[in-house]
């Protein structure tokens, strides 16, 4: 079971990506639990300034924008 | 070579909808149909040879480039990187906190905070190419200098006092380089993902730019505007700075309003005052704002711009007069 966390304060683009994690990992038919991190202090610790951010499994692998569909796969399937 | 647009706009208004040309619809027809294809094109092909050599820089490449300079470097540094740096609204905070983390001063932060939405390589060659490059030079230099002063003035009056107590407590992790494909393909599977979500964020703002511009255009008396919005009013730079306060859309959507405004001979300084507040200056950015900054300081930030468009709107109708 994979974790993916979301960072971002919650705009529009957290949400679309938070959507777009468990779309893939439904259509993959990977476990996942993914979890928003919205506590901006948190975010940080992550190194990651320009949201929203992805963490798979505490491992910062996308920041600054909605991540391509295809690089979920590829983080999905890893 | 953008003659193709104003064919094209030919063609839909007098031959496509059979609009009989110098007809108030017909105007405003022609200007939406110039413009929307003009400005979007020019977006893409923009975004996406930018996209191609990655010269988008990142917040964090920002951070890293300011970091450990001197006040006087560091503001004039940071109002350049304002302006080549895209980033959205919804990062000012985490990037305000990042900076201040990074020990760059508080001024120099605001005055990268300030250029940024006003000043971008894409609304630039799209002011460009709709007014010329003299008027561009002259957004962009208004734009950086405000910046600028707004930057030195925010350390000289020691505003820092008003940051938000648990800014100063958080501790960054190690900035992450997320891994990046360098072949051909790649680079263009990255620039053509940057053309779809930069179009995706700001389409709206610049079809409802245009439509406005498009109805000022074709639809309001150019009397209207030599009575109310001449240089010879006083009023008329406070007022457009003013209207624009409460409005919010990106460089790339004001445009096309500025344009019909100038065409109504609406003098320049006025316009810009009204663009700029318009970009700069939004309820949703105070609201972001106010998670690290107290209340004093943005007050001072929004009186501190409010009163800089306005002098700059005299400033330039003086010397354009």
């Amino acid at each position: 079971m994979k974790t993916v966390k979301v960072l971002g304060s919650g705009c529009r683009n957290c949400v679309t990506t938070a959507k777009l994690i468990e779309e893939k990992a439904a259509a993959l038919g990977v476990a996942v639990q993914v979890e928003k991190v919205t506590d901006i202090a948190a975010i940080m610790g992550y190194g990651v300034m320009s949201t929203p951010g992805v963490v798979v499994d505490e491992k910062v692998v996308h920041a600054g924008g909605i991540p391509k569909p295809e690089a979920v796969e590829i983080w999905l399937k890893a | 070579m953008f003659e193709v647009f104003t064919l094209l706009a030919d063609w839909a208004a007098y031959r496509l909808l059979g609009l009989t040309p110098a007809t108030k619809l017909a105007d405003a027809v022609h200007f939406f149909v110039e413009d929307t294809s003009k400005i979007f094109v020019l977006l893409a092909v923009i975004v996406f040879v930018m996209g191609l050599f990655r010269t988008l820089l990142s917040p964090e490449k920002v951070r890293g480039y300011i970091e450990g300079r001197s006040r006087g470097v560091g503001y004039g540094l940071a109002a350049v990187l304002g302006a080549v740096t895209p980033f959205c609204s919804c990062s000012s905070v985490p990037l305000f906190i990042g900076f201040l983390e990074a020990g760059i001063p508080v001024g120099v932060t605001m005055a990268f905070l300030i250029t940024s939405p006003l000043v971008n390589e894409v609304a630039v060659v799209i002011l460009a190419s709709i007014m010329g490059w003299k008027l561009t030079a002259i957004y962009v230099a208004t734009g950086m200098g405000i910046g600028i002063v707004g930057g030195v003035l925010i350390d000289r009056l020691r505003m820092e006092r008003y940051v938000e107590d648990y800014v100063w407590k958080i501790r960054m992790g190690a900035v992450v380089r997320t891994e990046t494909d360098t072949s051909l393909s790649g680079r263009i599977r990255y620039a053509w993902g940057e053309v779809t979500d930069i179009v995706g964020r700001i389409w709206l703002y610049v079809i409802v730019g245009i439509g406005i511009g498009a109805a000022l255009h074709g639809y309001v008396p150019q009397e209207l505007f030599a009575e109310y919005a001449s240089a010879d009013n006083p009023f008329a730079v406070p007022v457009a700075v003013l209207m624009g306060l409460p409005l919010y859309s990106n460089a790339t959507g004001v445009i096309p309003v500025a344009e019909a405004l100038l065409a109504k001979a609406v003098p320049i300084g006025t316009v810009i005052a009204f663009m700029m507040s318009v970009v700069a200056i939004s309820p949703p950015e105070f609201i972001m704002l106010r998670k690290v900054l107290k209340v004093p300081m943005l007050a001072f930030f929004g009186s501190f711009l409010t009163i800089a468009f306005i002098l700059v709107g005299y400033l330039l109708n003086t010397l354009f007069a």
